[in-house]
């Protein structure tokens, strides 16, 4: 299959850059793959799983959160908040912060800055558990 | 001459205790160098492909319909300022400083001062800051670049700024830092910013088409938060190694220039005190023959 030039990014650094045959990740409408051929583009980042898929066809799962997608001439450039790949995300670490923003949720005396900071914790915590699992 | 040799002494421990600071402040500054050398190294990529996307949008964008994009009718800049916590640091925080003078132009605007340094400077200029709550570069992580960014775009969208620029110094080795300025939103200046640079050589380049899912508006709305602390982050990682760097060799001369004065002292000392005996042997051998 014809393969595509892949750079993704985070502000810590150029975590993957090759070709791909396929990249899978949630846009904030919902998933979407782009694939090789695919017309100048551009879209928004969600949060949720999203998947990287090699030219010999081994996929690469991770945790994506936030962030810009841009196909530009057939190069592909995803630039995310935060990226961890399947094997780097603590699970332990996940789990803790998943409890503590559910028990900041708890609370009824929360501003609408802490509540909305809260669930962005919990989801994140989410997405994390959700890849790792 | 006694009393002439206590003063060099004395000069000489002064000039000795200072030395040790600056050989100090040396060492902190260079190790503290390495790392975030090594963080600005690895936000570059995120940092330039960032600006080249958001650029290639803007110059393919036609409709310029957003707010983000085509820009509201004020003229008002907001300048984000990065400067250093501390002084010390060579023409550090004076080189930024001049290069945001030479940009502003005396015109009207507002800062965003990071950087304790630049919190005083638009201070003593009596520059109208637009928040005052990030002078701390040291302390800035990637969750606070979004609350800056946050805050600009409130301001934007309510009309208070018009242009958004970033003043901030460029890590370019350990020798030299350059201080740049970036033009950030709307995004119409970033692709006459890039216009005026490809018309020379691409004279009549098409421009390229892109879709938007699901529309221009939204992504815009989505991305340009997003892209303004991913830009900004960058500036703060260039500025804090850039900073380290100015700082290790403004002190690293020092610490050259305080042992070339202690030689010079240590030469004229010892020479003073070679007279002195000198002339004690004179006056003794002086004396005896007069008895």
């Amino acid at each position: 299959m014809k393969t595509f030039l892949l750079r993704i990014g985070t502000p810590d650094g150029l975590l993957f850059d090759g070709e791909v045959e396929r990249v899978i990740c949630r846009s904030i409408t919902g998933d979407l793959a782009i694939m090789a051929g695919h017309i100048n583009f551009c879209t928004a980042i969600g949060m949720g799983p999203a998947v990287v898929v090699l030219p010999d066809g081994t996929r690469k799962e991770a945790a994506c959160i936030g962030g810009m997608l841009s196909m530009m001439n057939g190069e592909c450039s995803l630039m995310a908040t935060t990226w961890e790949w399947k094997d780097d995300i603590d699970e332990e670490r996940a789990n803790k912060s998943k409890e503590r923003a559910e028990a900041m949720l708890a609370q009824s005396d929360l501003s609408e800055q802490e509540y909305k900071l809260a669930e962005f914790r919990l989801k994140r915590a989410l997405v994390r558990l959700d890849v790792k699992n | 001459m006694a009393a002439n040799m206590k003063a060099v002494k004395l000069r000489i421990k002064s000039v000795q205790s200072t030395m040790q600071i600056t050989k100090a402040m040396e060492l902190v500054a260079s190790s503290k160098l390495r790392r975030a050398k090594e963080r600005a190294e690895n936000s570059r990529p995120y940092f330039e492909k960032l600006y080249s996307t958001l650029t290639d949008i803007a110059q393919g964008n036609t409709d310029f319909t957003h707010p983000y994009a085509k820009g509201n009718a004020v003229t008002k800049t907001c300048y984000v300022l990065l400067a250093g916590d501390r002084g010390l640091a060579g023409g550090y925080n004076a080189n930024v400083f001049n290069k945001f003078e030479e940009i502003r132009g005396g015109s009207e605007c507002v800062v965003l001062p990071i950087g304790k340094k630049a919190l005083e400077y638009a201070k003593r200029k009596e520059l109208p800051c637009l928040t005052e709550s990030f002078a701390e570069l040291a302390d800035i992580k990637v969750s606070g670049c979004f609350d800056i960014a946050t805050t600009l775009c409130k301001a934007y969208k309510a009309g208070e700024i018009g242009h958004i620029e970033l003043v901030y110094t460029k890590f370019i080795s350990m020798l030299t830092q350059r201080p740049e300025a970036a033009m950030m939103l709307p995004l119409k200046d970033l692709a006459k910013n890039n216009e005026s640079a490809s018309d020379e050589k691409e004279p009549g380049k098409p421009r390229e088409l892109i879709l938007y899912e699901p529309s221009a508006e939204v992504v815009f709305e989505r991305i340009v938060p997003e892209y303004l602390a991913g830009v900004i982050y960058g500036a703060i990682c260039e500025a804090a190694a850039s900073e380290l760097a100015a700082r290790r060799t403004a002190m690293e001369s020092a610490t050259g220039n305080a042992e070339e004065m202690l030689e010079n002292l240590n030469l004229y000392y010892n020479r003073a005190r070679q007279a002195g005996i000198t002339q004690e042997i004179t006056e003794i051998v002086g004396g005896a023959e007069s008895i």
